[in-house]
């Protein structure tokens, strides 16, 4: 990292430079970060394009941001602390909205949160709350009692102008109103109650006829404080609000906050549970593909083929129920290991899956993607290049569909993976029907993984010895894992106690609803169905 | 073959025994009133049921089941429900026109039933315009499709129905165009004609290639004219909420709703009148003892028989297919099925000059 | 282990004190024959024809999912004409977390529905606010903010738990009155005059971007 001491020596001598988590932490003050910030991204040594996160935090006394960032090319990582400038009322940061795409909308989180206004940001609105909430709920000092924010009854208060905070010569800071669309735009409002939204996701559409002219992307319709739970309970409690974001990928999820506390801990997952972990995390990815199909079929008018894809996933929630007592929210990996040692019949389940998914796979491509309806509206729909993919954070199958590979599982691999044989899927296309094929072709991946192990599951505990009340040392820990969906970060952080100071997760399907504006301008209507469908996000991921 | 004209002169000359000859037409005309609000209405229900058991069939499911012997009564609650479902009135909207656009479909709807040949001898009016006047009066729907997204002042409405507007006039050159080719076929636009000249052989067997390539087009054209899918656009679910009739609720919707299986119903009668006869049992030339037996099957049982199953093969587009996008739709009409009807009229009427068919 | 699933037998499914009071209730003071098998023949429509709202926000909207597919098949009962406009629905599955933002909306969608319409709360969330009873953005039951009819446990329901709950919904949609008598629509209008909503007969339209001047936060 020698590259990364010459730079930081010529931008910002006093910054600092430690070891966090296995990976360099810079910590800048906020007048150099701009600069710093571009450096790390055009380096040819460092070439920091993947923005992760932002997680912002309030440690009382000051408040600021971590920004977790990674290099494509190089495969490194690094963090970087910034402390917010300003006062309590009003602390200020710059932005990086510029740098990385999909830092605008992560800055707008923040702000959100925490109250911290990113200069020049030309996007400063609240995120998931209303415009009329007041105070910023994940700061230390929050009140949340129900007199100061009581549930609405009436209409939600809607402004056509964003606001852009900058700083003038004399160093004040100054806000402008920029309005979101142009005073004879037609705007249509699609959502939240839509059902091509997949959940309760709005977008405000400029239309000119059928042709889209710009989205307005609002989340929060089912925000639901998941980060500030998790700070009021203990480690193990934070688990089953896991189940409950990404429901596809609850096990996935659950693999990567269990893998950020045992690594904290200390604690030796036994090879068991391991084995078990990865076959549930596999076999739920199939069956979140197997919905994404389904649901994406019927957006585009292609009911029967839900039916088709739903009778596979059925099968694994079978599979998944006998072993974890339940048909979605699973809970089923804790801290140390699995709750349950696996069903008698597991494995026989499992290979009578394996047996059928070869049929249905040729069934799905024979209804689906060989029709000539079906290609016409998805090839060449919504092109997403590469460099865009991976400014915008879009990960997952939507990533790797555009030509990147940023499958956790190969990039970064954890547990057992890098003892797996299987192929990452990767198309160079970016259009709808290759975010399409990338999920067909990762159900057989999956499949692949399934039949290695299914033979293969050792003996020895499920669990390893955990105490009761898990209580992790101080420090900061960050840590990736791929779900269903792409890559979700999870950033934690601890102050020695029985309960996290702050845990955040940076999840997929936010990026991905920050893309759709991209992609949708200029492109029709019925468009705006196939790209948000083959982006596959779930609104109570993204909304946490 | 029995002949139902017999029962209809029967009525009349039975009416008109003690009737004044004006009082007569006026029974008559109540009567038949009567007997299409009836027939659409069971006719809509059934289709209802048989579309919802097809998809389920399709989709590896039982479909209704419950509701009466296999789910016979099922769309008769649904009726009886929506009969007295609240008709909520709107405010901003344009009353009259919002209260008129159900009416306007339906009505369409209806008159199209006109001419039907429903069996031997059982047409409502049998006129040396009929096919032409059918043409007429389906446009009428797309009227009431405009009306409705126009007056219901919400913008969904309001693209579903310039989506419709847009598609149902394209689509109609082309319906127009292979009746045309038919129509030339036949030398008649008169129905009862019509059928009569498939005595020995359906028209889809005697025309041959241009009565397959005109068959194919009608197919596809009648399906976009039926608002189904795959060209479902108009009240595109996921697209736009509901479409057209989003802001309809009750019996209003009901309407719609109807009057969207009887279209398909009409289309599907259509074709069968054009290109398989009608009402008209399987002949085929030569086999004596087979057409004898085939005319013991009642001509009505054959008519409704051969739409249904027509309406079968656009259910199960409808069900199958992914949703053309607007552009598409257009660009499939104007580019391929236009020319490719025209050129088929010239070769039809080819094979009418030069008496290449059967 | 071996674990056996047992049909439930009919008593039980008929075992419902709330509506047997309700039945009692609504025939404390008679009926006139005529009005009585007309109400009957209305009720047999509307209990076998239910039309759900596609509505969902979270987990249990995936159940509903299940439910409609080919496994559970709510098809069977005539359910699965699903609405994606209010006005044409009867019912509405609040399927998921209804949040402070999402509350207004859910109501203006209830508003929106033609009479009679129905409710069922939908799993845990929307029973009570579940999980997430402790958060600042979630509300503590939807009964706050619409008339409930059927409160569905479960975190998310099984579908085989929708299907008894639409059936119970089925069954007090039965014992209804449309002419006369007693009626279920009292106690709703009852619970709409008890929470009122500021600007719901205003002629503001949702769609339209009105604000005339720029709002900004308070800082």
């Amino acid at each position: 990292m020698a590259t990364l001491n010459e730079i930081i020596a010529k931008i910002c001598p006093a910054a600092t430079v430690a070891e966090v988590d296995g990976a360099p932490m810079i910590s800048v003050d906020d007048a150099h970060w701009h600069e710093l910030a571009k450096a790390l991204r055009h380096d040819a040594n460092l070439e920091m394009d993947y923005l992760v996160t932002i997680a912002g935090f309030d440690h009382v006394e000051s408040m600021g941001c971590v920004y977790y960032m990674m290099s494509t090319r190089h495969n490194t990582n690094l963090g970087v602390t910034v402390l917010a400038t300003g006062d309590r009322e009003r602390p200020v940061l710059h932005s990086v909205s510029d740098i990385w795409a999909v830092a605008g909308l992560y800055e707008r989180e923040v702000y959100d949160f925490f109250g911290i206004i990113f200069l020049n940001n030309p996007d400063m609105r609240r995120l998931f709350l209303s415009i009329d909430w007041k105070g910023y709920p994940l700061r230390k000092d929050y009140d949340a009692s129900p007199n100061i924010n009581p549930v609405p009854r009436d209409n939600e208060r809607q402004s056509d102008f964003t606001t852009k905070w900058t700083k003038d010569a004399e160093g004040n800071l100054v806000s402008e109103q920029v309005e979101v669309f142009a005073p004879d735009d037609f705007v249509v409002n699609i959502g939240p109650q839509h059902p091509a939204t997949h959940g309760v996701l709005r977008f405000r559409t400029a239309v000119d006829g059928e042709t889209i002219k710009k989205i307005d992307v609002y989340m929060g319709y089912i925000h639901r404080g998941i980060e500030k739970l998790n700070e009021q309970q203990t480690y193990a409690q934070s688990l089953p609000f896991l189940d409950r974001m990404d429901y596809f990928s609850a096990l996935n999820y659950h693999h990567g906050v269990c893998m950020v506390y045992e690594r904290a801990a200390g604690i030796e997952v036994p090879r068991r549970a391991q084995v078990i972990r990865v076959m549930m995390d596999e076999l739920s990815r199939i069956a979140s593909h197997c919905l994404f199909m389904g649901t994406f079929c019927m957006d585009l008018g292609a009911t029967s083929m839900l039916f088709y894809t739903l009778r596979v996933r059925e099968q694994i929630l079978d599979i998944l129920e006998r072993t974890c007592g339940a048909r979605m929210s699973f809970n089923y990996d804790c801290i140390g290991g699995v709750m349950q040692d696996l069903d008698a019949n597991f494995q026989n389940d499992v290979k009578a899956l394996l047996k059928v998914l070869p049929a249905n796979i040729k069934e799905y491509k024979k209804v689906f993607v060989g029709n000539v309806i079906a290609r016409n509206r998805m090839e060449g729909v919504g092109v997403l290049s590469r460099e865009d993919a991976i400014s915008y954070g879009v990960t997952g199958p939507s990533g790797r569909a555009s030509g990147w590979a940023c499958d956790v599982r190969k990039w970064r691999p954890y547990s057992i993976y890098s003892d797996l044989d299987f192929d990452e899927v990767v198309l160079t296309e970016g259009d709808s029907m290759a975010r399409f094929k990338v999920r067909l072709a990762e159900i057989e991946q999956s499949a692949r993984i399934l039949e290695q192990l299914v033979d293969n599951i050792p003996e020895g505990d499920i669990q390893a010895k955990v105490p009761k009340v898990l209580k992790l040392p101080a420090g900061q820990w960050f840590q990736i894992v791929e779900g269903c969906r792409g890559v979700f970060g999870i950033h934690l952080e601890s102050d020695g106690g029985t309960k996290p100071a702050r845990l955040k997760y940076a999840t997929p399907s936010m990026p991905a609803a920050g893309v759709v504006d991209h992609l949708t301008r200029g492109e029709k209507i019925a468009d705006l169905i196939t790209i948000g469908g083959s982006l596959d996000y779930i609104v109570p991921d993204m909304d946490r | 073959m029995y002949d139902l004209s017999v029962i209809t002169d029967a009525i009349h000359s039975f009416l008109s025994g003690f009737m004044p000859a004006w009082l007569t037409v006026t029974v008559e005309c109540v009567l038949i009133g009567v007997g299409l609000l009836l027939a659409y209405s069971l006719l809509a229900l059934f289709y209802i049921y048989y579309e919802r058991k097809f998809c389920a069939a399709i989709q590896c499911r039982l479909g209704p089941n419950r509701v009466g012997p296999w789910g016979l009564l099922q769309s008769f609650a649904d009726m009886f429900k929506i009969l007295i479902k609240e008709l909520i009135s709107l405010n901003h909207v344009d009353k009259f026109l919002f209260a008129l656009a159900p009416y306007l479909v339906i009505l369409a709807s209806m008159l199209a039933f006109a001419v039907l040949p429903w069996g031997n001898g059982l047409q409502i009016i049998d006129f040396n315009i009929g096919i032409f006047f059918l043409l007429a009066v389906s446009s009428i729907g797309v009227l009431g499709i405009l009306l409705a997204g126009w007056s219901s002042n919400n913008k969904f409405t309001l693209i579903g129905a310039m989506r419709s507007g847009a598609q149902m006039v394209s689509y109609e050159l082309s319906i127009g165009l292979s009746v045309i080719t038919m129509v030339c076929f036949a030398g008649t636009m008169n129905v009862g004609e019509i059928v009569a000249e498939q005595q020995d052989c359906w028209f889809i067997f005697k025309g041959h290639v241009p009565a397959i390539i005109a068959f194919v087009i009608y197919m596809i054209a009648g399906t976009a004219e039926t608002n189904r899918g795959p060209f479902d656009l108009p009240e595109a679910e996921s697209e736009l909420t509901a479409g057209y009739h989003t802001e309809y609720s009750g019996i209003h919707f009901g309407f719609f709703y109807l009057a969207e299986y009887l279209n398909l119903f009409i289309v599907a009668g259509v074709a069968s009148l054009l290109f398989f006869g009608g009402w008209m049992p399987l002949h085929i030339p030569g086999w004596t003892a087979f057409n004898h037996i085939m005319d013991f099957i009642p001509s009505v049982v054959w008519f409704i028989g051969k739409a249904i199953a027509l309406s079968g093969i656009i259910i199960w587009f409808k069900w199958t297919f992914p949703r053309l996008r607007i552009d598409q739709v257009l660009a499939m009409e104007w580019k391929y099925l236009l020319p490719i009807g025209l050129f088929n009229l010239v070769l039809m009427t080819c094979v009418i000059v030069f008496g290449w068919h059967f | 282990m071996e674990v056996t699933a047992q049909g439930m037998p009919y008593e039980a499914f008929k075992d419902n004190e709330y509506i047997e009071s309700l039945v009692k209730e609504l025939q404390e003071n008679g009926t006139n024959v005529v009005v009585g098998s007309l109400d009957k023949l209305i009720n047999w429509g509307r209990s076998n024809s239910l039309w759900p709202l596609t509505f969902a926000t979270s987990c249990c909207g995936i159940e509903f999912v299940s439910l409609g597919a080919a496994r559970y098949d709510m098809a069977r009962f005539g359910w699965e004409v699903a609405r994606s406009s209010p006005r044409q629905a009867d019912f509405i599955m609040v399927a998921g977390t209804i949040v402070h933002r999402m509350a207004p909306v859910l109501r203006r969608l209830y508003d929106q529905m033609a009479e009679p319409k129905y409710v069922i709360a939908t799993g845990a969330c929307a029973i009570s606010g579940g999980p997430f009873r402790d958060s600042y953005h979630v509300v503590k039951g939807v009964d706050q903010i619409i008339p409930v009819d059927v409160f569905l446990p479960g975190c998310p329901p099984r579908p085989e738990a929708m299907i008894y709950s639409i059936m119970q919904l089925s069954r007090k949609v039965k014992v209804e009155r449309f002419f006369g008598g007693v009626n279920r629509q009292q106690k709703q209008q009852e619970f709409l005059r008890e929470h009122p909503v500021e600007g719901v007969n205003d002629s503001a339209e949702f769609n339209t971007s009105a604000p005339e001047a720029p709002v900004t936060d308070k800082q």
